[in-house]
């Protein structure tokens, strides 16, 4: 069975059709990296996967492991292993990283039923991945995002998608902002977690980032629409000629 | 378990409409007759055993207040109140003095105990006494009066307070055992001529807390006092008077809850402060009266005057308040900077959901040379409520370098709901520096949809939002306060999404 399939999915936005039709099928194990210019409705699919509120879902299909998807309140989706990397990770003021990690890891473990981590257990494991990822304990103090440079924040993203271990990874956009050295940390973050039982989505405008995070599919969306998949030289081939050719496609 | 978890886990045990503390305790009271009449007033004296000074201090309030008319200024609206329709003293039986807890009605104790409150010194130390220097806060020791109704039922600590040389006391104790104090500096800082629910408070108070901490003598322990309604159409009207002398310093807690009750019930409480020279009060309160059901009938209205006197020099009162309950609230806990270099504080969260309505803030009056004072509000606006900050700073002609600053933050929950800041600010002297700050945001859907990305439910991403809101108050807090503030945060807001 695949770990995520969305058929034909259309989306609406304040009565506006964004996405029309949309259809894309991830198995566990796989990199899928989807392209497309801006405002071709990326984030839009991203966000409908994870359960933003303000989309009305109009036609179509989200199935995560043959479960209705659209069925489920975002942090049910979340517990279930659904994790959105944000283009934008919000400032939580006041929150400090650390009663963040610690109070999200045990709502997911709780709604799953499982026993929630000891405070050794926790600090544990934190420190293991704040390591591996250049993070230090210091920041874990300061508030959810507050004052981070933009590579620390893709990198507190990447943190939780170590310590929450979902089994989908959609990351929107992770290199916008970032410069080589930030996005190098990141990616080296978000490779280490690949494994067969994990999927990721990487949604990207630019090739670069498939440079460092090498795509098992390439998709090319378009005003709406896949309009082409192929295997990770697509991704060059986009490169090299653009966008123009696929919008008259869509 | 950490407190947020804690607070959230609570949360969701809880129904939209159930107040936690809104239980009623089955016992027998003596009450005066209903209404409101000199004959009123000399019969809670008499019940007290007042002495002749205390009555006709009472009797003169009590005249006052016959000309005086019911503030209309504050942003709040309710039904006119009755005054002839409500008990102005309830006393539970038996009335004996009680000199220990185990001549107290158990039927009471088991009401602090379902609140969680320490009445019993046992089980608040677990057994363990703190060693010398030890700073665990859990261990940290809390003396505790109780006040139900209009009496004061238990106070704790009382002879290891005595070594210290603290008077810590029923304020109707006081009036007995310590007359030449009372005297001195009762209504010195409230006049009995202040204001409407002052005036009448000082007509009828039955009780309420004594404080006087001797010179250089820093209070061993926390002093706290846990205030109940119980009765029904009871007002409850406590007057508190606290003094620190020269060089002492004080931490005095508040804690407040009532019965879940479909008709208004009237609190009009007095605090007074005061604070020689290089002294120092920390006054802290958690205010959970019952707010009303959701759809806004019941609740408590809290018209409380608190204010304090920084009279000697050097000296510093800080007020600290989080406020989750109340169906009206109408309450400015003020600082009067008399003496040179002295200074206030006011720390406060004014939490309001369903059909609340606060009207809260403070007054800094700066008289004495380079007195500083400081406001740090956090106002949170859920349901269909009106949260209004008002807050007045001024600085006198003698008042050189005096300095405020303040910082007003509102929050609002939902699109029902009002956030309002009414400051007023006057500087006679031009050597005044005031600085204000003041802003109103919508909780952001944003910051919750990330919350809720990562596994929160909506009640707990807001929960959570509202503590990092209003964490720079709750850090005011001790910290026995401060968790239980917390939890009580979340639970306030409950309802307010979805
Ligand atoms: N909240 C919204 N309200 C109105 N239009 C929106 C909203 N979100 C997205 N859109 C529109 O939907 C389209 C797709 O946007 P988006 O999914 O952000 O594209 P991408 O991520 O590919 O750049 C754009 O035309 C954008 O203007
Ligand atoms: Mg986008």
């Amino acid at each position: 069975m695949a770990l995520l399939e969305v058929k034909d999915l259309q989306v609406r936005v304040e009565e506006r059709e964004i996405l029309h039709g949309l259809t894309l099928t991830v198995n566990e194990g796989q990199v899928h990296a989807i392209m497309g210019p801006n405002g071709s409705g990326k984030s839009t699919l991203s966000h409908v996967i994870a359960g933003k509120p303000g989309y009305e879902v109009t036609g179509g299909q989200i199935l995560f492991r043959g479960e209705d998807l659209l069925e489920m309140s975002p942090d049910m989706r979340a517990a279930k292993g659904v994790f959105l990397a944000f283009q934008y990770p919000v400032e939580i003021p006041g929150v400090a990283t650390m009663t963040f990690l610690r109070t999200a890891l045990n709502a997911q473990r709780k709604a799953r039923g499982e026993s929630e981590y000891s405070t050794p257990d926790f600090l544990r494991k934190v420190r293991e991945v704040s390591k591996s990822l250049n993070i230090p304990q210091d920041m874990l103090k300061r508030g959810v995002n507050v004052g981070f440079s933009g590579g620390e924040k893709k990198r507190n993203e990447v943190l939780q998608m170590a310590l929450f271990e979902p089994s989908l990874c959609i990351l929107d956009e992770m290199d916008s902002g970032l410069d080589i050295d930030a996005l190098r940390i990141a990616a080296d973050g978000v490779n280490a977690l690949r494994s067969p039982k994990r999927a990721m989505v990487v949604i990207t405008h630019y090739q670069r980032l498939l440079n460092y995070i090498v795509p098992d599919v390439v998709h090319v969306m378009s005003k709406g629409r896949v309009v082409k998949s192929g295997g990770k030289e697509l991704a060059l081939e986009l490169e090299a000629s653009g966008y123009a050719q696929f919008e008259d496609a869509a | 378990m950490p407190a947020v978890q804690e607070t959230v886990e609570r949360v969701k045990r809880i129904d939209v409409d159930q107040y936690r503390y809104g239980f009623e305790t089955q016992i027998e009271s003596d009450k005066a007759p209903k209404g409101l009449s000199e004959d009123t007033v000399r019969f809670i004296s008499e019940k007290k055993n007042e002495p002749a000074w205390m009555l006709q201090w009472r009797l003169e309030a009590y005249r006052r207040w016959l000309t005086m008319t019911e503030p209309t200024w504050a942003r709040v609206n309710y039904p006119k109140i009755d005054f002839q329709d409500l008990y102005y003293y309830s006393a539970p039986k038996p009335k004996k003095t009680v000199t220990s807890l185990d001549e107290i009605d158990p039927e009471i104790l088991k009401t602090y105990e379902k609140l969680g409150i320490p009445l019993r010194e046992v089980a608040m130390l677990e057994g363990v006494e703190p060693k010398p220097g030890e700073q665990d806060p859990a261990r940290r020791k809390i003396a505790v009066d109780a006040v139900f109704d209009s009496v004061s039922v238990a106070t704790t600590f009382k002879a290891e307070l005595k070594k210290a040389g603290v008077i810590f006391m029923p304020i109707s104790e006081a009036i007995r055992e310590h007359p030449e104090l009372v005297q001195k500096y009762l209504g010195s800082v409230v006049p009995t001529s202040d204001n409407f629910y002052a005036t009448l408070n000082s007509a009828v108070f039955s009780d309420g807390s004594f404080v006087y901490v001797p010179p250089g003598v820093r209070c061993p322990m926390e002093l706290s006092t846990y205030f109940r309604i119980n009765e029904r159409n009871t007002g409850q009207f406590e007057r508190t008077l606290i003094i620190a002398d020269k060089g002492s310093y004080v931490s005095y807690l508040e804690g407040c809850t009532a019965p879940q009750r479909d008709e208004n019930q009237l609190h009009a409480a007095v605090v007074e402060l005061v604070a020689h020279d290089d002294a120092e009060i920390k006054y802290s309160t958690v205010q959970n009266w019952y707010p009303g059901n959701s759809e806004g009938k019941g609740g408590i209205y809290n018209f409380v005057t608190k204010r304090g006197d920084c009279r000697g020099d050097r000296s510093k009162i800080s007020w600290t308040q989080v406020e989750t309950g109340s169906a009206i609230t109408w309450k400015y806990p003020s600082c009067i900077l008399r003496g040179d270099n002295s200074s206030g504080e006011f720390y406060s969260i004014a939490i309001s959901n369903g059909f609340q309505q606060v009207d809260s803030g403070t007054k800094m009056i700066h008289l004495g040379k380079n007195t500083s004072s400081r406001i740090i509000s956090k106002g949170i606006a859920a349901g269909k409520s009106q949260n209004t900050y008002r807050g007045l700073v001024t600085a006198h002609r003698k008042a050189t370098g005096a300095r405020n600053f303040t910082a007003c933050d509102s929050l609002l929950i939902g699109d029902k709901c009002g956030a309002h800041t009414v400051p007023y600010i006057e500087a006679k002297n031009s050597s005044a520096t005031f600085e204000h700050e003041a802003t109103t945001s919508k909780i952001s859907e944003d910051v919750l949809f990330y919350c809720v990305q990562r596994g929160l439910s909506q009640e707990e991403a807001v929960g959570l939002v509202v503590n990092g809101f209003v964490k720079d108050v709750l850090q005011q807090l001790p910290m026995e306060f401060a968790v239980e503030a917390q939890k009580l945060i979340s639970i306030s807001l409950e309802g307010s999404v979805g």
